[in-house]
């Protein structure tokens, strides 16, 4: 009989993290051609947290991230953001794609970049003002690149394209930040940086999310995890839910052993 | 004789020894033509034989003009297909040139090259037009090919040329297959990956070269896209591939070349084309492989399949659905009421999906490098995936851990 | 020299030779314009197949309609463009295969559709064919009535302009509103596509409409200068004007200027370089604009100051 209570009461997901939660995810697939690359993942992510999608390489970490932000089309599944489909809630949200997913060669400058970051509070048709400027200008300065400013961005390096991807993020001025690996291929310098702008988010209760690969820095930098492998493992804070256990469910065997004694040296 | 009885008797080589060697060679051009169009498009580089066909027309009007500065009429078609070899060869460098020395990508330095060549080309002809000798040298023909009036030595030259590449191609075929496929593992084996690039450009010159008498150079690169875009819808294994591009080259040359020959307003070069996009239109619609109604089919399915699993996870966990799809499916198949319980079928299929679910999850911590974890879609049932031992040992695990949590 | 030059820029100059250079220069810049964008999307070549599916339009319209009227001629060579950019779409998920391929399958069959229909149909009563599609027929694009640089203040004269030269000034004016008003979506959207769909940019929707921006220079300026100026133009002036800067609105500049060189210069070698030879013909002027803007591409290829790649490749 609850059952039937259950499926009859039509209506907003009830969830751990509240109903007006970041981000609550049902049953998200998404498959390219006839294999699933995200199978049935539910997630819930409460607000002021920061979380850490983790899983072995291939395992939908990033097409997880793509299909709730409809990225990729969703094979079936529901996504809800602050309570509402993700169309609804735009401007409350900021994504950070990987930086490799761009042609850096772009003829633009850095605070060309950045200045992206401020196209919802520009308005259709008008162009980009001096204040627009300033506060592009106060992100980059965030994240310690104020003197590139009008570099050419084929000249940066991958550490300081990415804290320009963060600049651009900053400037969103959003309540929800989803990062695609910010932390892949950059110098020890910039992920202390990234860190610091990211705790920072947090402490003025704003939410984020970022798809991570190292294992090793999980403790330090987040407080909550969740560990995918095409479908999803675990979901919770980290002391409780970022267990050899779980670890060695989502990266297999032997992968996990060396991984887990990674986390030991660590 | 009417259009189909002529029709006939040319697709059996008994309409005249012209237009029979005019159609075997049209059918050698396109056998070389698939085939060697397979590998450049395994390569991705299918457009760079578009800038080589279109950068010929230069070497046309130059040769034109230097044959005739030697005193000959300056149609003579070996001395016109060297001039269009070295321009396209010219203009094939510049391709390689830009997108290795400039920022500029490949399209672009193709896009350049096909335009500003073959703009300069119609420069040469319209002087070649104001030249004595140049009123009736029909090189327009050049454009878009023309048999009618071809000579027997101008066919015999287009045969042999054609089964020479083929046999290029067959020699070639080992190492440009292992370049196309993987060009970097192909190093570490010691093939020279450079040179067998070159040697694929220098194929798709070749081609392009001997089908300009017959398809024209504007339409000639088609010949070497449609047939392996059309192969690749019928198989995965490349052997084969290149063969059935090779098939469908040589029969849609060797059929629209026998079309136009039966009705003389039919042009060649189009026909030819048009052919050859029949057989992509049949195999893209109904190719067992990887043609629509068998994707959309499966695509259908694979999805009713999702819905349907994790409508009974759902049902298992006794959580609410909401997907109208969801729903729907488990609905009529009799999964749950209309008001939406389980009805008794539905609750043993949603136990056995969710034992299912169990299992694989102890699966994959007892068993990480089983390759039945690496192929499971998610979906399969466990029974046909796994050993019936197997699924006993996993079962007892699951027992086992039941027992110490009670 | 300098009488030369003012007979070269007398009242012959004004009837003969300012509207076909009108039209070129306009032709050119509606081309170069949209090609940025396709440039920088690696679609280059989008443009190269739109051109050779203009001659299967102008040809289906003329079956339809009976006559060569430009208005239908334009409308069936929008068609067919549009009707390729889908079939590419269709071709590409259909056959899962690379845009390159896709596009040389749909152009090619297209073309050869049209050349068979040209062929098979009579159309020995009206003037159209496979080289008027291919080179246009800027050359005799003149002013009859006019007579002289005074003619440009002549309402009367005015009226009798080439129909051309009014119809490609209002393609160019659409054109720029398009690329200017939608300058920050079509910048965002080209960078990062990911990222633009996740702030709301429909960059489905926006992608057409540069690919429909292009079709419209495309068949506006065909039926001036022919298919293969408005191929170069799209490829060749930004590509150079990428060589010259890093800044897009300072790329979108060049190529607009190398465009008017071009158009330009290839108009006057053609109809005046074979004089200096001792040539009393003309030669193409569609072809010789392509070749100028060739040259004005491996001067930049050569010399650009910024000719070399400093950013790495987008991976896939």
């Amino acid at each position: 009989m609850r059952q039937a209570e259950l499926i009859a009461q039509a209506g907003k997901i009830v969830d751990v993290a509240g109903k007006d939660a970041p981000l609550t995810v049902r049953g998200l697939t998404v498959s390219y051609g006839n294999k699933p690359a995200v199978f049935s993942v539910d997630a819930s992510i409460p607000a002021g947290s920061m979380t850490a999608i983790i899983g072995p390489n291939g395992a939908g970490k990033s097409t997880f991230l793509k299909g709730t932000l409809g990225v990729v089309p969703r094979l079936s599944g529901e996504v809800r953001i602050f309570g509402k489909p993700f169309h609804e809630a735009r401007d409350r949200v900021a994504y950070v794609p990987q930086r490799a997913s761009v042609d850096w060669d772009f003829p633009a400058r850095v605070i060309d970049v950045v200045l992206m970051g401020l196209y919802g509070s520009v308005g259709l048709f008008r162009m980009w003002r001096a204040r627009h400027r300033q506060q592009a200008m106060a992100c980059l300065d965030r994240v310690g690149m104020a003197d590139f400013a009008d570099r050419q961005i084929g000249q940066l390096s991958g550490g300081q394209q990415q804290r320009v991807f963060l600049a651009r993020a900053l400037a969103q001025n959003a309540e929800f930040y989803l990062l695609d690996e910010p932390f892949a291929g950059v110098d020890a310098a910039t992920e202390r940086a990234i860190v610091t702008v990211l705790k920072d988010l947090k402490a003025e209760g704003r939410t984020v999310v970022c798809v991570h690969h190292d294992l090793s820095t999980v403790n330090e930098y987040f407080d909550r995890v969740l560990l995918i492998n095409v479908r999803r493992i675990a979901e919770g804070p980290v002391e409780t839910t970022f267990t050899a256990e779980h670890l060695q469910e989502t990266y297999g065997g032997r992968l996990a052993e060396t991984h887990i004694n990674d986390l030991r040296l660590a | 004789m009417s259009f189909v009885d002529y029709f006939i008797s040319a697709l059996f080589l008994q309409a005249g020894y012209n237009s029979a060697l005019v159609a075997v060679g049209a059918g050698l051009l396109g056998l070389s033509a698939g085939s060697a169009g397979a590998f450049i498009f395994l390569r991705k580089r299918a457009l760079v034989s578009d800038a080589i066909s279109h950068a010929t027309l230069p070497g046309v009007g130059l040769a034109f003009m230097i044959m005739v500065a030697f005193g000959s009429d300056g149609r003579w078609l070996p001395g016109l297909i060297i001039g269009s070899a070295i321009s396209s060869a010219i203009g094939l460098i510049l391709v390689e040139w830009i997108t290795r020395k400039t920022r500029l990508t490949e399209d672009a330095a193709i896009g350049a090259v096909l335009s500003v060549f073959f703009g300069f080309g119609i420069v040469l002809l319209t002087i070649i037009q104001t030249m004595s000798s140049g009123r009736q040298a029909g090189l327009e023909n050049f454009l878009l090919g023309a048999t009618a009036g071809m000579l027997i030595s101008e066919a015999t030259t287009i045969a042999i040329a054609g089964a020479l590449a083929a046999g290029f191609v067959f020699l070639l075929r080992r190492p440009m297959t292992l370049v196309a496929f993987d060009p970097e593992y192909a190093a570490t084996t010691g093939v020279n990956v450079r040179n067998i690039d070159l040697a694929m450009m220098g194929l798709a010159l070749i081609v392009t070269v001997i089908g300009l008498k017959i398809v024209g150079l504007i339409l000639i690169v088609a010949l070497l896209i449609i047939p392996p875009v059309t192969a690749r819808l019928w198989t995965n294994q490349v052997g084969k591939m290149i063969g059935i591009s090779a098939l469908v080259g040589g029969v849609s040359g060797y059929i629209g070349a026998v079309l136009s020959a039966a009705e003389a307003s039919i042009p060649t070069g189009p026909i030819i084309v048009l052919v050859a996009f029949g057989f992509f239109m049949i195999s893209a619609l109904f190719s067992p492989l990887r043609g629509a109604l068998a994707s959309a089919l499966r695509h259908h399915k694979f999805q009713r399949r999702v819905h349907r699993r994790q409508g009974l996870l759902a049902l298992a966990r006794r959580e609410p659905i909401y997907d109208g799809l969801t729903l729907r499916i488990l609905r009529r198949s009799g999964m749950i009421r209309r008001d939406g319980v389980a009805t008794l079928r539905g609750r043993a299929a949603s136990e056995k999906a969710s034992r299912d679910e169990a299992r694989w999850a102890v699966a994959r911590r007892i068993l990480p490098d089983d390759s039945a974890i690496e192929r499971y879609d998610g979906l399969t049932p466990i029974e046909q995936m796994m050993t019936s031992d197997q699924i006993a040992e996993i079962d007892r695990m699951i027992a086992e851990q039941n027992g110490a949590k009670a | 020299m300098i009488n030369d030059l003012i007979t070269a820029l007398g009242a012959e100059f004004v009837q003969l030779s300012l509207t076909p250079i009108l039209i070129g220069v306009l032709a050119a810049i509606a081309c170069a314009l949209p090609g940025n964008f396709l440039l920088l999307r690696r679609q280059a070549l989008i443009g190269d197949a739109i051109s050779h599916v203009v001659l299967p339009g102008i040809v289906a319209a003329f079956l339809v309609t009976g006559t060569i009227s430009a208005i239908p001629m334009m409308l069936g060579a929008g068609a067919a463009a549009i009707v390729a950019v889908v079939m590419i779409e269709v071709v590409k998920r259909l056959g899962r295969v690379e845009p390159g391929a896709a596009m040389g399958l749909v152009f090619t069959t297209l073309f050869a559709a049209g050349v068979l229909l040209l062929e098979m149909t009579d159309t020995s009563s009206v003037h159209i064919d496979v080289q008027h599609a291919l080179l246009g027929n800027l050359e005799s694009l003149i002013w009859f009535d006019a007579e002289g640089w005074s003619s440009l203040l002549d309402p009367q004269a005015l009226a009798t302009l080439p129909p051309q030269l009014p119809r490609l000034a209002i393609v160019l004016v659409g054109i720029m509103l398009f690329i200017g008003l939608f300058w920050k979506e079509l910048k965002i959207s080209t960078f990062d596509a990911a990222f633009a769909g996740a702030i709301g940019i429909r960059t489905g929707i926006l992608g057409f409409a540069l690919v429909v921006c292009t079709a419209i220079a495309a068949v506006a300026a065909f039926d001036a200068v022919g298919s293969i100026i408005v191929i170069a133009m799209f490829v060749c002036p930004p590509a150079s004007a990428r060589l010259m800067t890093n800044q897009l609105g300072r790329q979108v500049a060049w190529s607009v200027l190398f465009a008017t060189i071009s158009a330009i210069l290839g108009y006057v070698f053609a109809g005046y370089g074979p004089g200096w030879f001792g040539s009393p013909y003309a030669v193409s002027a569609a072809g010789m604009i392509a070749t100028i803007s060739g040259i004005i591409m491996l001067l930049t290829c050569l010399f650009g100051p910024q000719r070399k790649r400093t950013g790495q490749q987008a991976e896939a």
